[in-house]
């Protein structure tokens, strides 16, 4: 996987994940076009794109789109099935999430990205050992800063 | 989602009054990053947005700044920076406070302080390097967590130039006990052996003991590392072939823990990357692939449950098939599979399919054939992406009978759009294809830029095209093509109104006037251009030109071009090309005169009319150059008619009306009551009617009958109409697809580079085979039937015979009758069916159909067969026999 992009449907970015080096510019510049495309896309049609040379792959959910670029000879399908169980995961920790709850701890949702993928590629898909790697983190956290 | 809108809905309030209780996922109270969202929700401004993170930034600038901030605060406030940079803003200052929050902060706080360098920086930063002793240090902590958040942000960045540096300690960690610290150590290697493949080479080995580890977690990550391997090397990893087909079979027989099941389908990441590496390593390899047959047959099998997540294994299951060494059986279960993606009503599932049948007709054109009407219906979806692959499709079946519609769809796909792309890709067509090209391929260019609402899109398409010529023609233009230049004169002529005047108005007259005065002009573009100068002087901007010059010769040409006799004087005729007759000729093309030709090249049309077509005339006859000339400003819209494609019926019968359009070639059925009449007294199903392979009503059936609302069935058999110019020539013979293939230089390009030169030239000559008809008797009815599962068709006309006592159709069909031995099935007023059936020869007892309509002063065939070469013969035979008469 090349990014990953979360953004809402007023086209406000809530998560963006690059697994590939690119510029500032660059990265605003395909968030900017991307949104604008997928925005425009209705509800019926089909969740992949060609864009440049990779695919795009999105999905929403409620008030937000999942975004995810891959290469040309991966799987559409599967990348479909990587965003939903990200949605699983994020709706296990948070309990039933909403875009709330992502704008206001995006860094949570960022380490729950972390332990599920991992430089782009797919690092764990068993959902209790992506949870439990986050629990014992945040456990640390609690002990040793109690709030 | 409707409870995920409630929930949203129900903790607003508490969010923005900020009261929510902490823990885990819930914000605390004193947050200043709550603060700052929720100030930015109450903003209704872009620009109050911006005024309220510069001032955010300030003070987060300020805060890092001061030294007494502590790394408890740094790390809200680099939250606070994460934010502002994902909204857009330059927080670049805090970076090299983000590496010293990783640096020196506690578990926590680091955790924060490489997520910020991870999202702040890319792997060529140079302020990576001031991490990696921080890394190298949290690698050989003792705390787990620790040691996961350094090696998550060496899998994510790291400099190439420092990988030796942590190299051996994270090399260590395969060994490590925790199974979470070998998966990530081994991800971190993949991504080193991915920026520098050279530094891990020593460790190859270590990567086949992860492969065999006993967590499937560190399984599936070196997984990662072999498909890599093995796609750049397949021949190195053969030996691991039987090792993957054993764990793929294992994993498809549910032979690991359940937690790794996703929707109660076992790892299916795991099945898709197993499937993937067989690929590689079966791809042109019988003995390898015979090796995975059996698992790949399970996989198939097992993938039955109706969730996206089978469709993804079965999608790259098909893949995997159709890569490998071929074995028919499972090739034909492949197909299957990929009939129940084409036929899915969910349009991701269609999509995959139309891409599956992309790749797989590369094989064997024939498996688009079972789809296609699902393939008509996706041509016209209204998502684009369905379109385009649908029209990749198209291409890749792309042959002789059908590249011009295919091509047709293409460029009417291309100008909805892709405008300036679409001109730039002209551009280069007509300078690479040039005169090689069909003569309809810029005539639908021309079309396509004319037609249309003269809306605002159209005009920048038009504009476009007129800068883009402006600044060819400004370059060198000895080695552009005829052909491009006379599109380039047309579509000067025509629309350079459209560009802005702040340029010199006279400026593409002096652009035509060198284009003319060039010695490899050929007169034909000459004509062309002058065209367009007459049409540029008509123009007010040229003959009221401040330019004297140019004014002078606007208006000497519009004068000369309407006084013959002045011009016969000012420019006598010395020159043998005739050239001061451009204008003339021009003026008599614009009025529909037909183009010149020499004798020569009269007694050559005429011979190359005898011979074999190799084109269908498709659903419409592409209208010649000569029918309309390309100064009439109106023309392109008329030849708007051969995209006859789309229109309906009463369009079509509407421009029947208007004079200048050819109508021979044009598909015709029988008068709907008439031959209703003959079905119900044949006593057979009238369904066939509704079949008959054309939208159009004869024009002889009564007007009621034609004002009447056509059945629903209508647009099917439009579709039907579409489909049968769209897959005609699939089968058997393909190589003669190759015979005309210059029509646009892509398709031209990419089939030359498979083609074999002495197959077209075979193609090309290939001998008439013997024929020897007998007459076929059949009923109107099946007559009706075969007609419509025969794929091979072709049209003609043919020369009537004109005795005294007869009807014209009759006596040529008498004469047919005699000579070929042809049955006449049915004469229905100006149209009359005959079959015959071959005796010897490649198609023996196979039968040909024909339907001829008498038109104007020549007889219309058309002939349908299930052998290609039979059409083609037949009508060879039938000219001969009515020449003869």
């Amino acid at each position: 996987m090349q990014f990953m992009l979360l953004f809402s449907r007023q086209g406000k970015l809530r998560l963006q994940k690059w697994y590939v080096p690119l510029s500032d510019k660059e990265r605003k510049k395909i968030s900017r076009d991307l949104v604008q495309t997928i925005l425009a896309r209705k509800p019926k049609m089909c969740s992949f794109l060609e864009w440049r040379d990779l695919k795009i792959v999105y999905k929403r959910y409620a008030s937000l789109y999942f975004c995810c670029a891959v290469e040309d000879q991966d799987n559409e399908l599967i990348t479909l099935e990587i965003i939903h169980r990200y949605v699983e995961l994020l709706d296990k920790y948070f309990g039933s999430v909403c875009e709330l709850d992502i704008i206001f701890n995006f860094e949570k949702a960022y380490f729950i990205l972390d332990e599920f993928l991992l430089g782009g590629e797919a690092q764990e898909t068993s959902k209790k050992n992506v949870l439990k790697a986050i629990e014992q983190a945040d456990l640390l956290q609690e002990c040793t800063f109690p709030v | 989602m409707s409870d995920v809108v409630e929930k949203t809905l129900s903790a607003l309030p508490s969010l923005l009054s900020l009261d929510s209780q902490a823990g885990a996922g819930k914000l605390s109270p004193s947050s200043k990053l709550g603060n700052l969202i929720k100030g930015i929700t109450e903003l209704t401004s872009k620009h109050e947005e911006e005024r309220l993170i510069k001032k955010e930034l300030e003070s987060i600038k300020e805060q890092v700044a001061s030294p007494n901030t502590t790394m408890r605060q740094m790390k809200e406030i680099m939250v606070r920076a994460i934010y502002c940079e994902m909204l857009g803003y330059q927080a670049s200052f805090s970076y090299i406070h983000a590496i010293k929050l990783a640096q020196q902060g506690s578990v926590l706080e680091k955790r924060v302080g490489y997520l910020a360098v991870s999202l702040f920086l890319n792997e060529t930063d140079e302020f990576l390097l001031l991490l990696v002793n921080t890394v190298l240090k949290d690698l050989q902590s003792t705390n787990l967590i620790e040691v996961c958040m350094a090696l998550t942000v060496v899998s994510q960045m790291f400099p190439k130039d420092m990988i030796p540096a942590i190299l051996p300690v994270v090399e260590e960690k395969l060994t490590h006990p925790k199974e979470i610290i070998r998966r990530k150590a081994v991800l971190a290697l993949y991504k080193f052996y991915l920026i520098a493949p050279n530094q891990v080479q020593h460790i190859h080995s270590k990567f086949r003991k992860a492969l065999c580890d006993k967590d499937p977690g560190v399984m599936t990550a070196s997984l990662h590392i072999y498909l890599q391997l093995i796609k750049e090397n397949p021949e190195s990893y053969k030996d691991l072939t039987g090792s993957m087909v054993t764990i793929l079979r294992q994993v498809v027989g549910g032979k690991l823990p359940l937690d790794f099941n996703y929707h109660s389908v076992p790892a299916p990441w795991l099945q898709i990357q197993l499937l993937r590496i067989l690929a590689y390593l079966g791809k042109e390899d019988q003995g390898t692939s015979e090796m995975m047959y059996d698992v790949l047959e399970e996989s198939l099998r097992r993938a039955e449950m109706n969730h996206n997540i089978t469709y993804a294994i079965l999608f790259e299951c098909v893949k995997t098939i159709y890569t490998v060494h071929p074995k028919s059986q499972l090739l034909e279960k492949a197909a299957e599979c990929i009939g129940n993606f084409v036929l899915s009503p969910k349009i991701n599932l269609k999509y995959l399919g139309l891409k599956a049948l992309t790749y797989v007709v590369q094989q064997d054109a024939n498996l688009a054939l079972p789809h296609q009407m699902t393939i008509i219906e996706c041509l016209d979806h209204s998502d684009v992406i369905i379109k385009r692959e649908t029209l990749e499709l198209l291409f890749r079946i792309t042959n002789a009978q059908n590249v011009t519609v295919i091509v047709e769809k293409m460029l009417e796909f291309l100008r909805l759009t892709y405008n300036v792309w679409f001109i730039q890709t002209m551009n280069s067509v007509f300078s690479l294809g040039g005169d090689v090209m069909q003569p309809d391929i810029p005539n639908n260019f021309l079309r396509l830029l004319a037609e249309g609402v003269d809306n605002v899109e159209d005009r920048q398409l038009r504009l476009f095209a007129v800068d883009s010529y402006v600044s060819l023609l400004q370059g060198e233009t000895a080695k552009l093509p005829q052909r491009f230049l006379q599109v380039i004169s047309w579509v000067l002529g025509e629309y350079s109104y459209l560009r802005e005047e702040e340029s010199d108005p006279g400026s593409v007259m002096r652009l035509l006037a060198r284009l003319l005065d060039q010695r490899h002009t050929s007169t034909e573009t000459r004509s062309w251009v002058l065209g367009a100068m007459t049409k540029l002087c008509s123009s007010p901007v040229y003959s009221g030109s401040l330019n004297t010059v140019l004014r002078q010769k606007a208006q000497e040409l519009m004068i000369l071009s309407q006084d013959t006799k002045l011009r016969a004087r000012v420019l006598p005729a010395e020159d043998s090309s005739l050239s001061f007759l451009d204008g003339y000729v021009s003026e008599a093309l614009a009025a529909g005169a037909a183009p010149y030709k020499s004798p020569h090249q009269r007694q050559e049309d005429l011979v190359q009319e005898k011979a074999l077509s190799l084109e269908p005339y498709g659903l419409s006859l592409p209208v010649s150059l000569s029918s309309c000339s390309i100064t009439d400003r109106r023309s392109p819209t008329l030849l708007s008619m051969s995209s006859g494609l789309s229109g309906n019926s009463t369009e079509l019968s509407h421009q029947e009306g208007s004079t200048t359009l050819k109508l021979e070639g044009v598909k015709r059925v029988w008068g709907k009551d008439g031959y209703l009449a003959q079905q119900q007294s044949a006593g057979e199903t009238p369904t066939p009617l509704v079949e008959l392979p054309s939208p159009l009503l004869s024009p002889q059936s009564p007007p009621s009958q034609t004002q009447k609302p056509s059945s629903g069935l209508e647009p099917d058999q439009e579709k039907r109409q579409l489909a049968s110019s769209l897959f005609v020539g699939l089968g058997s013979h393909n190589s003669v697809c190759l015979v005309r293939f210059p029509s646009t230089v892509w398709l031209f390009i990419k089939h030359c580079q498979s083609a074999n030169q002495s197959n077209v030239v075979k193609a090309l000559f290939k001998p008439l085979p013997l024929l020897l008809p007998v007459p076929l008797t059949v009923s109107t009815g099946d007559y009706g039937k075969m007609w419509l599962s025969f794929s091979h068709d072709l049209k003609q006309n043919l020369q009537l015979v004109t005795t005294e006592h007869q009807e014209p159709l009759t006596a040529t069909l008498d004469a047919l009758k005699g000579k070929l031995h042809l049955h006449v099935v049915d004469i229905i007023g100006s149209e009359g069916i005959v079959a015959c059936r071959l005796l010897q020869g490649p198609g023996q007892g196979q039968p040909c159909l024909l339907h001829c309509r008498v038109h104007a002063d020549s007889l219309a065939v058309w002939l349908r067969s299930p052998v290609p070469e039979l059409p083609d013969s037949l009508l060879y035979h039938c000219q001969k026999a009515l020449t003869e008469t």
